[in-house]
């Protein structure tokens, strides 16, 4: 296998050296024009986060991937193979466990052969054996990560998958051996980012707070969005720069990004140490750069890596339609107390076999019992009927009888007595298969940063 | 009294992963940011009893900085379990917008007697 060097470096203009980093985006359709305008700065690296914990349990356990696209990877590699730079992606497939890596490296597989693409590729895998969990549990070396229960071997036993968050090491580990192109499971957001710059001895509080920024690439710009953002790390600032020349990083807008999906803006937990940005400064380059120093590392007493699993908690079915009758909107309230009557005296009380929830936009929907407007509702609704069940066969029946009887649903001073339900499409219900919830979602002890994560080289 | 949606340029929801929302106002000027940091309105009691939590499950976080304040609070349910209502919680802000806002205290500032060192 051929050593590839790592990113050189050169000195800037004036004699200082620096590390350029182009981010783009990893879900949601990469912006071509922000790609080619940040290649022509010549970074050192690519980065990519390709995946998230946002959108929930589900991608995780059903091994489902999202985000990036064919094209997505496609215009990533040609951006690598153009550039002979490094391309760093975490969290590969959206959930990066086993199935959404594979998925992704088969798609980086095919289109490399495809269209003559040549790189050292390495693999870096993030799901986690049970029974290191178990170990690690009976050796006290598991905790709690926010407001959630301690672990437990039966925890361990139901979940149907576990993925621990990889933190910079294991992309240094396959840098120094050479990997062009680095597709990796689950990553902290900012790995991807640091490896290369902590490698070439960059301040490690400056490093993390610029990945932090531009992993979420324009975010950080007035106005935000989606395009390539080029960061420059250099030894006592970085410096930002949005892509797409209506984006300017502003001083506020940077700083204001610390705020950006986080519990706190001064305080950031890494599995080696914590940023902490309470002296850092925000300064203007020019209207639309920003520049930022001060930043501080804290590295940890013990490393550790954040696991997040999930178990299945059982079959959805559901149904949805619009509403229009004023007699209906009038009486939607007693439509669902009669529905849910029928319910219970056909499967029984709500409770381990069934749930089943109506939400009523146009009323509710959105906030529930925190809406301030309390009786409004408009002279439309839409109705979600909404079952969790033990199997996808009682989901699907509970649904069904649900839906028919708010359907048909009578109550005194009806008029719409051919129906109270506008069905958007044919079919009016739908399984949607498998509910997943998070069941694991602590940090785990460790002495090697890469000890979890195996890594696999390949040519392609 | 002015409401948090005239003052704030800025008020939004997300989740901070799966079980924490963060609420941020941004304010476009530093009299309106200093008002409503310092705002009774804002205390971690008075936005605890807005979203019926627990005031240990709430935070209130000035950022000077950004001209901003950010609230964290745990969920009410994880995110995505099936008492959910917004995956992403970017629609919880709703109760912070129509917040009534007191205004700042005026400081009383005692006149010195004559003679009296200051």
């Amino acid at each position: 296998m051929s050593t590839a060097p790592t990113p050189t470096l050169e000195a800037s203009g004036d004699g200082r050296r620096e590390i350029r980093a182009l981010a783009i985006t990893g879900f949601g359709g990469i912006p071509e024009a922000s790609l080619r305008a940040g290649m022509k700065h010549e970074p050192h690296f690519l980065g990519s986060d390709m995946g998230t914990i946002d959108f929930g349990a589900y991608y995780l356990g059903s091994g489902r991937t999202g985000g990036a696209t064919e094209r997505d990877i496609r215009l990533m590699l040609e951006a690598q193979q153009e550039l002979s730079v490094p391309l760093l992606a975490g969290t590969a497939g959206f959930a990066g466990g086993e199935p959404h890596l594979a998925h992704t490296v088969e798609v980086v597989r095919r289109l490399s052969l495809e269209r003559g693409y040549h790189f050292n590729l390495a693999v870096i895998h993030a799901e986690i054996d049970k029974q290191r969990m178990h170990d690690a549990l009976d050796a006290g070396r598991m905790r709690p990560l926010g407001p959630v229960p301690a672990l437990t071997h039966d925890a361990i036993g139901e979940s149907v998958r576990v993925v621990g968050q990889m933190g910079p090491e294991p992309f240094m580990a396959a840098l120094g051996q050479g990997a062009e192109v680095i597709v990796a499971g689950r990553s902290c957001d900012t790995s991807q980012y640091v490896a290369a710059p902590l490698m070439k001895g960059f301040d490690y509080g400056l490093a993390y707070h610029m990945a932090k920024v531009i992993e979420c690439v324009s975010i950080c710009a007035e106005p935000g969005g989606r395009d390539c953002i080029l960061g420059t790390l250099r030894d006592d600032h970085f410096v930002l720069e949005s892509q797409n020349p209506i984006r300017a990083c502003t001083p506020i807008s940077v700083a204001a990004h610390s705020l950006y999906e986080q519990p706190d803006p001064y305080y950031m937990y890494e599995p080696g140490g914590m940023l902490d940005t309470t002296s850092s400064s925000y300064e203007a380059v020019t209207e639309r750069i920003a520049r930022v120093s001060g930043s501080q590392w804290v590295p940890a007493q013990q490393y550790t890596v954040k696991l997040e699993g999930v178990r299945q908690t059982g079959y959805r079915s559901f149904a949805m339609a619009g509403i229009r009758a004023p007699d209906v909107v009038e009486n939607i309230e007693l439509i669902e107390q009669t529905v849910r009557g029928g319910i219970e005296a056909e499967y029984g009380p709500e409770g381990n076999d069934y749930r089943l929830k109506f939400v009523v936009y146009g009323r509710d929907g959105v906030l529930g019992p925190l809406e301030p407007m309390k009786g409004a509702k408009g002279h439309e609704l839409f109705v979600l009927i909404d079952v969790l069940a033990q199997t996808q066969q009682l989901a699907r029946a509970v649904c069904a009888q649900a839906k028919q009887n708010t359907m048909h649903g009578g109550f005194p001073g009806r008029l719409s007595t051919a129906g109270n339900l506008a069905f958007p499409f044919s079919p009016d219900l739908h399984d949607a298969g498998p509910v997943y919830e998070f069941n694991v979602y602590h940090l785990l002890e460790m002495d090697d940063p890469l000890e979890l994560f195996s890594i696999d080289y390949v040519e392609i | 009294m002015p409401k948090l949606r005239d003052l704030a340029r800025i008020i939004r929801s997300k989740n901070a992963k799966p079980f924490v929302l963060t609420l941020d106002m941004l304010f476009a000027t530093r009299e309106a940011y200093d008002q409503v940091v310092a705002a009774p309105e804002l205390l971690p009691e008075a936005i605890a009893a807005l979203y019926g939590m627990p005031v240990a499950a709430v935070r209130v976080i000035p950022y000077p900085a950004a001209r901003a304040i950010k609230i964290t609070m745990h969920r009410w349910v994880p995110a995505g379990s099936f008492d959910d209502r917004d995956l992403l919680g970017a629609q919880q802000a709703v109760p912070l917008f129509d917040l009534e806002i007191s205004p700042r205290p005026i400081e009383v500032v005692e006149p010195a007697l004559e003679g009296t060192p200051r």
